[in-house]
């Protein structure tokens, strides 16, 4: 589904990623881990097709499609979503009206005449019940006030609604009290099935007790070097970084 | 599509101005310049009656002793009022009684603005009296509203038909030598719309005039008079667009409300006048009076959605004459490319416990400068006088100007003043935010636009909140820096 290749990536004349490789398949749960500044925002914003960050060699494929230089939003239509660390606040337009404008754009891309109102409907009240939103907090303006755990929690209402094929959850557990923590990894769970994958970015493995990766990678220095199995973050966990920089430098 | 600073620059530069059509229809003009026999021959050409004439003789005489003023924060090649023509109206002058009548290009134009008559009759609840090249050519739900008691015609008809009511109020709000401008517009109207509604009548439908300037060299000074007797209701809609011109056009209009006793008016405007090209080459110059007077427990909400004019010159105020009135000014005004405005209100708080809001949303795109200017008064017998101001400035790339120039003048220990202002910019995080969700730039711009404007979008009426919100998008498309 996702084939990444001796990626480079750099912003403002910096390189952050150095020939970093991945390969995602359906049906699979990937972690990225890694310490501060490794480069894990910025290998999901370069997924997602930030403009800021310039590709200077390496291939992102998507789906057997070279994706590279496709912009944000058609790499959107295609079926990548990206949870931000750091939503943005869009005053005076809701959760409602957003979330039907960005199913609705999705849909003319594709050719498709617009959702229908009451199928809209269903399908928020659907999706608002499997995370535990309440309804009155679908008509507030877009993360504008939002708790940290309001803001992700709505990250991962707007994935339900979309229904991506591929996920790439930044750092989704930031600023997460445990509860919240539990609704939103239990809700990316309900999302998961045997034709979609999830990428989680993390600096911890908390929230890998929830959501259960198939395989897990570390990222540091803006390279994978090293993968394994759900025992690798257990191992991070206990151990630090530390070891693994002691490894790439010896 | 997310954009590069310089991708967005251009595409934005090369946007054009989507109602830029010009339709050719035969018209009486008269020669260009200005003196009192042009006064004259307006007066006469409209048939006026003698003291129509000599009011507007008095202005123009007024008018000569004045200076253009030149306190507000824009900058252009003043106008030679010499080099004008003061009157040009569509060659078939009488009224059409069917659509077959009317002139087939002039109903194409509207067909292009999308106010189709056709489509304006179905639509329930709303009179549309089309002022196009200063001379009404249709009117319809005149029936109904006459039913009513209700009167809503042309200004020049007014003039015939109703003298009493024009003598009595035309001037009392905006007098003749009140400024330069509508000293001008005084002198020399073509025509404009008239309103009157009886005490305790509820208008049942929304009033509209959409205008329209169409003629080349044409001055437009329309003139509006609108009177709400003691306890009666309107709302009352204003939307322009006009063709794509290359040379200046100047629009000086005046607009008076009166509102009695107990009465309420919501006026409101949606303008999209041709802002010049991306040079900054032509577009309408734009300087407007508007104010209205509330008497006792009556309100005036003014709401305006500027989007167009090379330079606006407009502030649509309310003299709280009355004990317990209330006043209402709602704005956006978008600038972009080389637009300046300078707009914003009076509230003028004479009677006691009178209360006057001021929401006011300036979105600057390109180079453009866009001030919002605004004076709170508060005389010495208004006890208990209220006013709440809000301005909120957007700011899109690094070459344009937000400015705020609030005054207030207090000269009563009880009145309560309050002043909010922002200032913001879009940013390149919110468009990508949107373009991750699958929202294209343009539409992520529209969003955002809108968002922002939400609390003066509201405050329209349903059919013109649309067309308001498809103006902010055309006005705005492309740019972000």
């Amino acid at each position: 589904m996702l084939k990444i290749e001796n990626l480079h990536a750099s912003v403002e004349d910096k390189e952050i990623l150095k020939g970093l490789g991945i390969e995602v398949k359906p049906g699979e749960v990937h972690a990225i881990m890694g310490p501060n500044g490794a480069g894990k925002s910025t290998l999901s914003s370069v997924i997602a097709g930030r403009e800021e960050f310039e590709v200077t060699e390496g291939t992102i494929e998507f789906n057997g499609e070279d994706i590279t230089e496709m912009e944000a939003d058609e790499r959107a239509h295609k079926g990548i979503f990206m949870s931000f660390q750091y939503p943005v606040e869009i005053p005076g337009i809701s959760v409602t009206n957003f979330i039907k404008t960005a199913i609705n754009e999705t849909r003319k891309a594709k050719g498709l005449e617009e959702m229908p109102a009451n199928e809209m409907l269903k399908k928020i009240k659907e999706k608002a019940a499997l995370l535990d939103i309440d309804m009155k907090f679908l008509s507030r303006s877009l993360n504008e006030g939002f708790s940290g755990g309001e803001k992700k929690r709505n990250e991962i209402f707007q994935m339900a609604m979309l229904e991506p094929k591929l996920a790439i959850l930044d750092e989704t557990d930031s600023g997460l009290d445990i509860d919240a923590l539990r609704i939103v990894a239990n809700g990316v769970n309900k999302l998961k099935s045997n034709d979609n994958a999830v990428v989680v970015i993390t600096h911890y493995q908390r929230l890998l007790d929830y959501i259960v990766p198939d395989y897990v990678h570390v990222l540091f220095d803006g390279k994978i070097v090293k993968s394994g199995t759900k025992e690798l973050a257990l191992e991070l966990e206990a151990k630090g970084y530390d070891w693994i920089k002691q490894e790439v430098t010896a | 599509m997310a954009y590069t600073e310089e991708e967005l620059k251009k595409e934005l530069e090369t946007q054009e101005y989507a109602y830029g059509f010009y339709t050719d229809i035969e018209a009486d003009t008269l020669p260009v310049g200005l003196n009192e026999d042009i006064v004259r021959a307006i007066s006469k050409k409209k048939e006026e009656p003698e003291w129509m004439t000599e009011w507007r003789l008095e202005a123009f005489r007024a008018w000569e002793e004045m200076k253009e003023p030149d306190w507000a924060n824009v900058h252009y090649e003043k106008p030679n009022f010499q080099n004008i023509s003061y009157y040009s109206a569509p060659k078939k002058k009488p009224k059409y009684e069917s659509l077959d009548e009317v002139d087939p290009e002039l109903l194409d134009t509207f067909n292009k603005l999308g106010i189709s008559i056709d489509e304006q009759k179905k639509l329930a609840g709303v009179a549309v009296d089309i002022v196009m090249d200063s001379v009404s050519v249709a009117t319809t739900f005149k029936k109904t509203l006459a039913e009513k008691g209700i009167i809503f015609c042309s200004i020049s008809e007014a003039i015939k038909e109703h003298p009493e009511l024009v003598k009595k109020y035309l001037g009392t709000v905006v007098p003749q030598k009140d400024n330069f401008y509508a000293a001008l517009n005084s002198a020399v109207f073509s025509d404009g719309s008239f309103c009157y509604i009886p005490k305790g009548v509820r208008c049942p439908m929304e009033l509209s005039t959409y205008f329209r300037i169409n003629q080349a060299g044409t001055g437009q000074f329309e003139r509006t008079l609108v009177i709400a007797d003691e306890g009666s209701y309107v709302s009352y809609l204003e939307g322009c667009t006009a063709p794509m011109r290359d040379e200046n056009q100047l629009h000086a209009a005046v607009v008076e409300l009166i509102a009695l006793d107990d009465a309420e008016i919501k006026y409101s405007t949606v303008q999209n006048w041709f802002p010049g090209g991306k040079d900054g080459k032509g577009g309408v110059f734009n300087f407007v009076t508007k104010r209205g007077l509330c008497e006792k427990n009556a309100k005036i909400s003014w709401t305006q959605v500027e989007t167009g004019s090379a330079v606006t010159w407009k502030y649509p105020s309310c003299v709280l004459k009355g004990d317990n009135s209330i006043g209402e000014f709602y704005s956006i005004a978008v600038t972009n490319n080389y637009q300046q405005a300078d707009t914003g209100t009076k509230m003028i708080h004479l009677g006691k416990n009178t209360r006057s809001t001021i929401i006011s949303k300036g979105i600057s795109a390109g180079k453009s400068q866009n001030s919002y200017r605004g004076l709170v008064q508060v005389s010495s017998r208004a006890d208990n006088a209220r006013n709440f101001s809000q301005c909120d400035s957007l700011l899109m790339g690094n070459d344009c100007g937000a400015h705020t120039f609030p005054y207030i003048e207090a000269k009563n220990k009880t009145a309560q003043i309050e002043h909010e202002a922002t200032t913001s910019k879009i940013g390149e995080d919110q468009i990508f935010y949107c373009n991750q969700r699958g929202i294209d730039t343009e539409k992520a711009i529209a969003l955002i636009v809108n968002g922002f404007s939400k609390e003066v979008l509201n405050k329209l009426p349903m059919e013109f909140a649309v067309e308001a919100q498809k103006l902010l998008e055309i006005s705005l498309e492309g740019s972000v820096g």
